[in-house]
């Protein structure tokens, strides 16, 4: 296996983007990740974009040959795979194409993620998000999304005592990261007690525990770590890329306080780097709702089991903390358009390793790790970079 | 609109909680698998269809306040994961009760309720939602 570097990034704002089509949100990400790798549209050899359900939110399916249009590259047919695992649809794009350019098949590959959640109403929304659960056991009955991890939140709050306003905080760290993102959907600094009064969507869980409706786009560019000298000397190595499933439902599976497939995926993505939780300088992380960065957090091995409300509450997780979690903001302030996240991730660990994140900078940041959900926990996504 | 059979050919494991059980080892499946994880390819074919009694324990619950389009007006519903008896988790409504009564630990058992309708002119759709056990 070739080791892979990461050579462009690039994505565009997220956020309510009325003005802007699916289309034009593929084209923007994917154009300034060209342009950031100063490759030519020639010399892709092949894509794979990640997207939850375009179908039922755009009624467009078939996204390979839509992205390989909008780059203008369809005299070289160059092959485009849309790939789906709800809200990891992006992590697994980027798991694919790694593979790929690791395995030698292709060089230089685009991985990318979009989703245009804004064009259904809000009710619509709701229920296709519900396709991530388990339509016939779950949904059926009447849980919702937000319903999946309260019900995790309850659990994990009767297990470990975990609190409402620990789970407020890790919102308000999150709008305060998002803030200096000039990409973030809601860039407003939050309270615990703006969180606590916001009305409640599934108990425990305030509407301000959940991340947003967006539209939005990421996209990279990967290549060989020796054919990417010849493109830039700010080299980012992905040093592990790992994936692993569990049961479509939450109540298949073993356990309700952890997401047993990011065990997993983490556990494999250390033993290929041979580094731990200690070793990890900053991590992007699946917090769709609060109550899924703390279990996060405790699933990566970043503090103990049970230790995720306490730890968040201490600033152990905040930007200046031990191990900065969700600089860019996360899902909760950054935006969450579903397919787009795990390359966004992807785009923010890239920026801080580069040393180009600003105002949010993490000092020194050496190895990053990325962690992509799908669903209540079917899919999981741990990627780990590292500057070379 | 979804076509009746999709919802027709669940009516015994959505009425009569029917779920499966592994012939090989003996552990009980709800809703109903074809395949055990446990025994794998030994337990292909050899899923018997059981009956569970219907009688579980509340492990964790959330009170839906922002419903789904097919649940519009009938919000705010609670919604738990029960351990049955048979030792297997799933996911329903609980029903009958204040739902500042609802707790962790609590003792349930089904019942046989309309779940939803699809839209004003289609057919209405069955199964089991969950209510405070006798003692």
């Amino acid at each position: 296996m070739r080791d892979v570097a990461i050579i462009g990034i690039g994505m565009t704002e997220f956020g309510e983007l009325w003005e802007k089509s699916f289309r034009e949100l593929v084209a923007e990400a994917g154009v300034r990740a060209i342009m950031d790798a100063g490759i030519e549209g020639e010399e892709i050899d092949a894509m794979y974009i990640g997207g939850m359900s375009s179908g039922m939110f755009v009624g467009q399916e078939h996204v390979g040959p839509l992205a390989v249009e909008v780059a203008g590259l369809e005299d070289l047919h160059i092959p485009a795979t849309r790939v789906e695992g709800a809200c990891a649809s992006g992590g697994i794009a980027l798991h694919q194409g790694y593979i790929s350019v690791a395995s030698g098949m292709y060089d230089i590959v685009v991985v990318g993620g979009a989703e245009k959640m804004t064009d259904v109403a809000g009710g619509s929304a709701t229920n296709i998000l519900a396709s991530a659960s388990d339509r016939e056991w779950e949904a059926f009955f009447g849980a919702t999304f937000p319903g999946l991890y309260a019900l995790m939140a309850t659990y994990h709050m009767h297990k470990y005592g975990t609190t409402p306003e620990q789970l407020a905080s890790v919102a308000v760290k999150n709008h305060y990261n998002g803030s200096t993102n000039p990409k973030a959907q809601f860039k407003r600094k939050i309270t615990v007690e703006d969180v606590l009064k916001s009305p409640l969507v599934a108990d425990p869980l305030h509407l301000l525990d959940c991340s947003p409706v967006s539209d939005g786009a990421a996209a990279a560019i990967l290549a060989p770590v020796e054919v990417a000298k010849k493109y830039t000397d700010k080299l980012v190595r992905i040093k592990a890329s790992a994936m692993a499933c569990d049961t479509l439902s939450l109540h298949g599976r073993e356990r309700f306080d952890a997401l047993p497939a990011a065990i997993h995926a983490a556990k494999k993505a250390y033993e290929k780097a041979g580094v731990g939780p200690k070793d990890i300088d900053l991590a992007e992380v699946h917090d769709c709702f609060t109550i899924a960065e703390i279990i996060a957090i405790e699933d990566l091995g970043f503090v103990e089991r049970g230790r995720g409300g306490p730890a968040t509450e201490e600033g152990i997780t905040s930007l200046h903390g031990e191990i900065p979690v969700n600089t860019s903001g996360g899902l909760k302030s950054k935006g969450h358009p579903v397919g787009a996240t795990g390359i966004a991730q992807l785009n923010e660990i890239v920026l801080q390793l580069r040393g180009e994140a600003g105002e949010r900078q993490v000092k020194d940041a050496q190895i990053g790790l990325t962690h992509n959900v799908g669903g209540s926990g079917g899919t999981a996504v741990v990627n780990i970079m590292e500057v070379i | 609109m979804m076509g009746v059979a999709r919802f027709w050919r669940e009516i015994p494991q959505r009425y009569n909680l029917i779920g499966t059980k592994c012939s090989v080892c003996g552990t009980i499946y709800f809703p109903p698998r074809a395949i055990c994880p446990n025994c794998r390819r030994k337990s292909a074919g050899k899923m018997e269809d059981y009956k569970l009694k219907g009688t579980g324990t509340v492990e964790s619950f959330t009170i839906i306040r922002v419903p789904p389009p097919e649940f519009e007006g009938k919000s705010p519903y609670a919604i738990a994961l029960i351990k049955m008896d048979e030792g297997c988790h799933l996911t329903g409504q609980i029903v009958d009760c204040n739902l500042e009564d609802i707790h962790i630990g609590m003792k349930v058992e089904a019942c046989f309720r309309r779940i939803q309708e699809d839209g004003k002119r289609g057919a209405f759709y069955y199964g089991y939602k969950f209510r405070k056990a006798k003692e």
